[in-house]
C-alpha cells in the first residue's frame, strides 16, 4: 500500500498507510508513544490509557484512532506525561509491585515506562491486594500480584487456540485473569512453555520457572537502553 | 513475687549501630547493677513473608534485610538454594562468590572499624560526642580517615563487579552465578588491591598500637568468657566461605568441630524471651540458653581457627594470640584487632581470587537432583550465618529459619553490658559519656542490629533513671546532632 500520507506527532511528519492507528505508524517510524497493553501483534484495545494523546486538541487513545492525513498530534507534552505518571501510580498501588526482588526488574513494561515517564514515587495509598500466586505448572510460575490487566495473555491464548486466561470479574478490586480450568489451576490446564501466552506478559505475572536473576545486571532489556528507545528499535515490548 | 528495690535505666535507642536497640540496666538500692538487656525493639519477619515465594527468588528478596552486608545473606540463600537444586557449583561459580564475599568482609569490617568504632577508640570512650564520629575522625585523622573510606569503596567496587551492584546486586542464583569478571573489571581490581593490603596492614598496626598505649584498659573493658564458634575448612584454616562448624568452650575444650552444618540444629537450638524480639541460640550440648550461650564473629574465627591461609594475616593472627600473655585474644575490644586482622586476610584473598584464571570462566551454573530442604551457612562479617529452607514440589518455600550473627551473639552482648555496667555505671550519675561505655561493647560486637531485628532507625538517645516504683531520678536526652541535654520526666512503664 501506498505509504504517503503523514500526520504531525509532536511537529514531526509521521508516515502511515491506511487502516494504521497512530501508534501504529510511530512505533513503525520509530518514535515512542508510552504504552502498556497495546502490543504490535495484537488488537489493540484501549484498555491502559497510557498512550493517551491529544488529537487537534481532544483526548484520544493512540493505539485505537485511525492516523489520518493532517491530524496534529501532541504526545509527549508535559500536561500529557503528568497525567500518564498519575495513571502508573494507580497500576502500582492497585498491585503488589516489589521491584527490589521481582525477577522481571529490569526487563518489565511497567517498570520501564514509570522510569522513562519519571516517577518518582506511588503518590497514593496502596491496596496491597491479597492475590494468589500459582506455583502448579511444572514450568510456568503465576504471580498475580503484578497483573495490570492488559489482557494481552488473553488474546495471545486465544490465538494459541487454548483460552487458558480469560478475563473475569467485575470493579475495581474485582477484575481478574481467570485460569480456564475446572479447578482454576494452570496445571489443569494444557498451557504450554511454547504457547504464544507464556512470554507475551509486559509485567511479571506469566514466568518461566526456575530462571530467575539468570540475566546480570546491565544486561537486562531495559539496562540496555531505556524503553523509549527500546520499543522503537524494534523489540517487543 | 517479691517486690526488691530496683531502679532501671533505659539507653533507648542505642547509637553508631543500624536498627532499634535499647537497653535496660536494673540497679538495686545502693546503685549497683544487677542486670542488664539489650532489647531488640523492631521486628520485620522476613522469615514469614518468604513462605509462599518461588525458591529462586529468596537470595535476592532476604538480603534486603541489610544495606551493609547483604552479601551475607545473599551469599547464604544462595547456598541453601544450591542444596535444593541438587548444585555443586562449578569453580568458576565458587571462586566469584569468594571474591564478593571477600569483598563484602573487606567492606563491612572497614565500615565497622573506621566509621562506627574507631573515633570511640581514637578519641576516647568519653570524649566530647560532637567530635565523636566519622566527621571528627576526617578532620583529626584524615589520612586514616581517607584509608577507611577507600578501603571500603574497593570492597564495594569488588562487590558491583561479581553482582551487578554496590548494594543489593544478584550475582549468586541458584547452582552457581550470574555473570564472571570481565577482563576490564578484573584488571581494574588488580590495579588498587596492593594499596588495599598496605593500608589494611596499616589498620592492624592502628589496633595494635591502641592495645599498646591502652593495655590495662582494653583488657578488662566489658571482659567475660564465653564458648565460642565458628566455620572452619577441613585443613583448620580460617574459611569465611565454606567449611565444617567447629565450638570450644572458653578453656580450649572441644565441643563440636567439623560438624556438617547442614544439621545444625543438631547441635544449635533457640530460646525466646519475652523482652527481646531477638531469639537467643544455644549449644544443646551445654543445656538451655542460660548455661549454653556462645559468642561468634571475628574473635571467635581468628582465635579458633588453626591458621590463616595468607601469609600476612597468619603472621598478625600470631602476634594476636602472644599479645599480653594472650588476654587480648580474650577481651571484647580484641574483636576489634581480630577484625583487622580479618579485613587483611580479605585483601590478601581478593588478590589471590584476581589472580586466578577461573574468575573469567564462563561455566557459571550446575543443578543436580532436587532436593526439598536446603542450608546455607557462611561467615558474615560479624559471625556465623546460618539460612535454612524447605521447598515444596512446587518450587515454593513453604518455611524459613535465620540465625543471624547478631543473633547467636546476643547474649554475649548483654554480658558485655554487664561488665561495662557494673565497670563504669555502679553508683555514678550518668552521663553521655558513661553511656557510650554501654554502647562502645555493643559496638565491638555488631554496627548493626538491622539484620537481627530486621529494623532501620536514626539514633537519638533517651536515658532513663527510674525509682523502683516508676519514678523518674534522672532523664538525659541526646539528639541526632550529639548534643545533651538533661530534663524531668515522667515516669514510664518497663
Amino acid at each position: 500500500m501506498a505509504n504517503d500520507d503523514t500526520f504531525l506527532l509532536d511537529g514531526v511528519a509521521v508516515p502511515f498507510n491506511t487502516g494504521q492507528t497512530i501508534l501504529q505508524a510511530a512505533h513503525a517510524a520509530g518514535r515512542y508513544i508510552p504504552h502498556l497493553c497495546w502490543h504490535p501483534d495484537y488488537k489493540p484495545h484501549g484498555s491502559c490509557k497510557l498512550c493517551t494523546v491529544k488529537i487537534d486538541g481532544r483526548l484520544a487513545s493512540a493505539c485505537t484512532t485511525p492516523a489520518t492525513p493532517g491530524l496534529r498530534v501532541e504526545n509527549r507534552t508535559p500536561e500529557l506525561d503528568e497525567q500518564r505518571r498519575t495513571l502508573l501510580q494507580m497500576l502500582f498501588v492497585e498491585g503488589n509491585h516489589f521491584c527490589p526482588s521481582c525477577e522481571k526488574s529490569g526487563q518489565c513494561l511497567l517498570q520501564a515506562t514509570a522510569y522513562e515517564l519519571g516517577m518518582m514515587g506511588p503518590h497514593f495509598d496502596h491496596f496491597y491486594p491479597n492475590r494468589p500466586v500459582d506455583a502448579s505448572h511444572p514450568d510456568v510460575l503465576l504471580d498475580f500480584n503484578r497483573c495490570i490487566l492488559c489482557s494481552l495473555c488473553e488474546q495471545a491464548s486465544a490465538r494459541d487456540g487454548k483460552f487458558v486466561f480469560v478475563m473475569g470479574g467485575r470493579g475495581m478490586r474485582g477484575r481478574k485473569v481467570i485460569i480456564n480450568s475446572a479447578t482454576g489451576r494452570l496445571a489443569d490446564t494444557d498451557f504450554s512453555l511454547t504457547d504464544h501466552a507464556a512470554s507475551i506478559c509486559p509485567v511479571g505475572v506469566i514466568l518461566k520457572k526456575r530462571v530467575g536473576f539468570i540475566v546480570p545486571y546491565g544486561q537486562r532489556k531495559y539496562d540496555r537502553a531505556p524503553v523509549s528507545v527500546a520499543d522503537t528499535q524494534g523489540d517487543e515490548p | 513475687m517479691t517486690q526488691t528495690p530496683l531502679k532501671r535505666i533505659a539507653i533507648d535507642p542505642l547509637s553508631r549501630v543500624e536498627g532499634h536497640g535499647k537497653v535496660t540496666l536494673l540497679l538495686d538500692d545502693h546503685d549497683r547493677v544487677v542486670q542488664a538487656r539489650l532489647h531488640i525493639v523492631e521486628f520485620r519477619g522476613f522469615e514469614k513473608f518468604i513462605e509462599g515465594r518461588p525458591y529462586w527468588e529468596v537470595p535476592v528478596m532476604v538480603e534486603r534485610l541489610c544495606g551493609i552486608c547483604p552479601v551475607s545473606h545473599h551469599l547464604a540463600a544462595a547456598k541453601a538454594m544450591d542444596m535444593i537444586v541438587g548444585s555443586q557449583v562449578t569453580p568458576t561459580a565458587m571462586k566469584i562468590r569468594r571474591l564478593m564475599h571477600y569483598g563484602q568482609i573487606l567492606q563491612s569490617h572497614a565500615l565497622h572499624f573506621f566509621y562506627l568504632a574507631s573515633p570511640d577508640l581514637l578519641f576516647g570512650f568519653a570524649s566530647e560526642p560532637a567530635k565523636r564520629n566519622i566527621v571528627g575522625l576526617a578532620a583529626h585523622h584524615p589520612e586514616i580517615a581517607r584509608k577507611g573510606v577507600l578501603i571500603r569503596k574497593y570492597g564495594q567496587e569488588v562487590i558491583r563487579a561479581t553482582a551487578g551492584k554496590r548494594i543489593h546486586g544478584t550475582g549468586a542464583i541458584p547452582g552457581g552465578v550470574n555473570k564472571s569478571l570481565s577482563a576490564d573489571e578484573r584488571a581494574a581490581l588488580l590495579k588498587d588491591i596492593y594499596a588495599i593490603i598496605g593500608w589494611s596492614r596499616e589498620a592492624v598496626e592502628l589496633v595494635k598500637h591502641l592495645f599498646e598505649t591502652h593495655r590495662e584498659q582494653y583488657r578488662e573493658f566489658a571482659h567475660f568468657t564465653a564458648p565460642a564458634m565458628c566455620l572452619v575448612a577441613p585443613s583448620g584454616a580460617l574459611d569465611l566461605y565454606e567449611g565444617g562448624l567447629r565450638a570450644r568452650l572458653s578453656d580450649g575444650t572441644t565441643l563440636f568441630d567439623h560438624a556438617d552444618y547442614t544439621r545444625y540444629w543438631e547441635l544449635i537450638g533457640e530460646d525466646v524471651k519475652p523482652w527481646s524480639y531477638m531469639k537467643f541460640p544455644f549449644f544443646k550440648a551445654l543445656g538451655d540458653a542460660e548455661h549454653g550461650w556462645y559468642r561468634v564473629g571475628p574473635l571467635a574465627r581468628v582465635t579458633l581457627c588453626d591458621f590463616i591461609p595468607t601469609p600476612l594475616a597468619e603472621r598478625e593472627r600470631k602476634e594476636f594470640l602472644a599479645f599480653d600473655d594472650g588476654r587480648a585474644s580474650r577481651a571484647t575490644l580484641g574483636y576489634h584487632w581480630a577484625r583487622m586482622i580479618e579485613m587483611l586476610h580479605a585483601a590478601e584473598t581478593i588478590k589471590e581470587l584476581l589472580h586466578d584464571d577461573d574468575i573469567v570462566g564462563q561455566n557459571l551454573l550446575a543443578s543436580g537432583e532436587r532436593r526439598t530442604r536446603g542450608v546455607g551457612v557462611i561467615e558474615a562479617p560479624r559471625g556465623t550465618l546460618i539460612h535454612h529452607y524447605r521447598v515444596d514440589e512446587n518450587d515454593l518455600v513453604i518455611r524459613a529459619n535465620l540465625i543471624v550473627s547478631t543473633t547467636h551473639n546476643n547474649q554475649a552482648m548483654n554480658e558485655a553490658i554487664l561488665a561495662v555496667a557494673r565497670q563504669y555505671l555502679d553508683g555514678q550519675q550518668i552521663t553521655e559519656g558513661l553511656l557510650n561505655h554501654v554502647e562502645v561493647a555493643i559496638r565491638a560486637f555488631d554496627p548493626c542490629l538491622s539484620c537481627a531485628t530486621h529494623a532501620l532507625g536514626r539514633m537519638p538517645l533517651v536515658v532513663e533513671i527510674l525509682g523502683a516504683d516508676g519514678t523518674a531520678h534522672d532523664r538525659v536526652m541526646r539528639d541526632m546532632r550529639g548534643v545533651c541535654r538533661r530534663d524531668a520526666m515522667k515516669a514510664s512503664q518497663p
